[in-house]
């Protein structure tokens, strides 16, 4: 069944070349061999490319909890922080994080709200891309505050001075958008799960299957009543996740944007940092996909259409991050206001070789951060341009690893070389990370591959309803979907 | 027949996505209420070929939506402008342009709730028990059979007219279905 290209199926009228799109699902393949495809990777025996993969992610989560730990009973003192480098790689990280979860909620619901019916392909992934994402980066503010165990303080709960959170702070602002986004994010995904996992259930070979999937599908039945009230509340948390989406980021970015440090108190920053947010994490679904389309050979779902649509995301998001670091360095200059001047200009642009001989300035200590910065999110994606190079899977690849370097080292820029010089020169330090901040961060890669691991073994990687949903034999007006007589 | 069991109703199946929904017009047109249609992907226009009304999930996610920035700002000012006021640097105690960002995250919050809650709700989910599952060939409505069935509650239905309607609109094949 796997293999049947369905050759007796009616021919479709011909339509000029030039107004023939590209099917989403290529080869004209049955409904029934899209679930056996999809469903088929979480069924049967674990491949060997799963654990080769699984248990180096294992280890490394066993890392990033050591770190925690390590932590928790030596103190911060094991990280490089400093003053007045007091955020480093800790909110580094988080805003890398949440940054790439952003790309989950943008193809599932500003995609879907625009119609564009190639995200069916991709969504479901995207969005446990985000969760898992989200669950990453949340690590980080939580340790970040030195006292774990206060933790709760951040909760709109009284301590034991009866005193509540003050909500005036950009920083309560973000423990709401952030634990709203994630819990916002996991129902969406749920929800698109269920018919799903009434299709695992429908295929469940062994009782322990049945009864877990039965369970999690609420017992769906795909009845059209149902189907209508779904779609219904789809549409409307599509409409929720667009403007939610939108505010985290830019609630993240007020907690630079509202303090007074030059290179951060900046009005840019709400819609700069969402556009680095949707190019980033189309970044990381580029990274993971291309490999996941291959092993699982899911070329005819994921097609290269789909894979060119995306370099184009990238293309125009890391256009408008190129636009904003440009319109930040003119602004820098133009208010004439010499300490935000400094900060563009002596802590992060100059160079050794070109512009701090240009300038007449002594270069920047952190040069090298601003510049990969630079040839990572601005000048590398500006290759996708090209058709060639948007059709090349290998390209596209090493284009989408640099896309997740850059926006790290954007955070990076933003937050350290902000920080560790600004109004009094006695003030000035270097900061280096710890081997303790390099494993944090290299374990939370750990736990998110772990998940996303664990997410590919048990779950439809690919929203099979919908795809189905666009496809040709699904629509009852197309001949491939039953229709006679040419159109209604 | 030997009725040991109740029984639930008749189950057709079709191939495609433009026969069922034949069917179901035809169904709709013979003034069936209670019945329902079973696809693997929603069927664009299939609500109007069973004569469905729009749904109501929208009500749940506005009123839970409502609720959720009064209560977000309310939350807010009892903490800070009213159970314990501290005063922070010189900003009023309540203005709802600061306390705007959470209680607008309440709102989404709350919203995204009510729409899964509602649509739960108003689908009868979960429920792990339906009769329908009982067939062996339904196991596929979820695949790539489409199916319609009726149940034996519907005032019109009769074991003969029923069957006779079904076999009318093309199905392939049509089972009974017992509880």
């Amino acid at each position: 069944m796997a293999d049947a290209i369905s050759k007796d199926l009616p021919v479709i009228p011909s339509v000029p070349k030039e107004l023939v799109r590209e099917p989403l699902v290529l080869n004209q393949r049955p409904l029934g061999w899209i679930s056996d495809q999809i469903a088929g990777i979480a069924e049967g025996k674990t491949p060997t490319w799963w654990w080769v993969l699984f248990v180096p992610s294992v280890v490394l989560t066993v890392v990033c909890f050591a770190m925690i730990v390590h932590l928790m009973t030596t103190g911060v003192g094991v990280w490089g922080l400093q003053v007045p480098v007091a955020w480093a790689w800790d909110i580094t990280n988080f805003v890398f994080w949440i940054g790439i979860g952003h790309a989950g909620t943008l193809i599932s619901a500003i995609l879907f709200l625009l119609r564009q019916k190639w995200r069916t392909s991709i969504n479901r992934a995207a969005e446990a891309m985000t969760i898992f994402a989200v669950m990453c980066a949340g690590i980080f503010p939580l340790i970040h505050i030195g006292r774990i165990w206060l933790g709760w303080w951040l909760l709109p709960l009284p301590n034991s001075n009866s005193i509540w959170p003050q909500f005036r702070s950009p920083l309560l602002w973000d423990v709401f958008a952030v634990s709203t986004y994630f819990t916002v994010s996991l129902l969406f995904w749920y929800m698109g799960l269920i018919p799903d996992l009434a299709v695992m259930r429908d295929r469940a070979k062994t009782k322990i299957r049945q009864v877990a999937y039965g369970i999690f599908s609420l017992g769906w039945t795909g009845s059209n009543r149902h189907w209508s009230n779904y779609e219904k509340a789809y549409l409307l948390l599509a409409g929720l996740s667009t403007p939610l989406v939108l505010s985290v980021h830019s609630i993240v970015s007020f907690d630079f944007a509202v303090s007074q440090l030059p290179g951060w108190h900046t009005t840019i920053f709400p819609p700069y940092f969402v556009a680095g947010a949707v190019f980033s994490g189309f970044g990381m679904v580029l990274t993971l996909l291309l490999p996941m389309r291959k092993v699982c050979k899911l070329e005819e779902i994921v097609t290269v259409r789909h894979i060119e649509l995306m370099g184009k995301v990238i293309l125009a998001t890391g256009s408008i991050v190129g636009y904003a670091y440009g319109m930040e360095f003119f602004i820098a200059w133009y208010s004439g206001n010499p300490y935000e001047k400094f900060v563009f200009m002596q802590n992060r642009a100059a160079d050794p070789f070109i512009l701090g001989p240009l300038w007449g300035v002594e270069p920047a200590p952190y040069w090298w951060a601003y510049w990969s910065m630079i040839s990572c999110n601005v000048i590398c994606p500006q290759l996708f341009w090209f058709k060639k190079v948007r059709t090349n899977m290998w390209v596209v690849f090493v284009i989408s690893i640099f896309v997740n370097i850059g926006m790290w080292f954007e955070r990076f820029v933003i937050i350290v070389t902000s920080l560790h010089r600004d109004y009094m020169p006695s003030n000035w330090a270097y900061y280096s990370p710890t081997w303790v901040d390099i494993w944090q961060f290299v374990g939370t890669f750990g736990l998110f591959m772990t998940l996303f691991l664990l997410f590919m073994r048990f779950l439809p990687t690919i929203a099979i309803g919908e795809v189905k949903g666009v496809t040709p034999q699904a629509d009852p007006h197309h001949p491939l979907g039953g229709a006679k007589g040419g159109h209604h | 027949m030997s009725n040991s069991t109740v029984k639930y109703g008749l189950l057709a199946e079709f191939d495609t996505a433009a026969d069922i929904m034949h069917a179901a017009e035809k169904v709709r047109d013979s003034g069936y209420k209670r019945w329902d249609v079973y696809t693997p992907f929603p069927v664009h226009g299939m609500d109007d070929a069973m004569g469905l009304k729009k749904s109501k999930v929208g009500w749940f996610t506005f009123f839970a939506g409502a609720a959720g920035l009064t209560l977000g700002y309310l939350m807010i000012w009892w903490m800070n402008a009213y159970d314990y006021a501290i005063v922070v640097g010189g900003k009023p105690l309540f203005s709802p342009i600061y306390s705007f960002p959470v209680a607008y995250e309440c709102t989404i919050l709350l919203a995204s709730f009510g729409s899964l809650g509602g649509m739960l709700l108003l689908n009868g989910l979960p429920c792990w028990y339906n009769p329908i599952f009982s067939s062996e060939r339904f196991k596929r409505a979820s695949h790539d059979k489409f199916f319609l069935a009726i149940e034996a509650t519907d005032p019109k239905f009769s074991d003969t007219e029923t069957r006779k309607l079904l076999q009318d609109t093309g199905s392939k094949n049509i089972e009974e279905v017992r509880d």
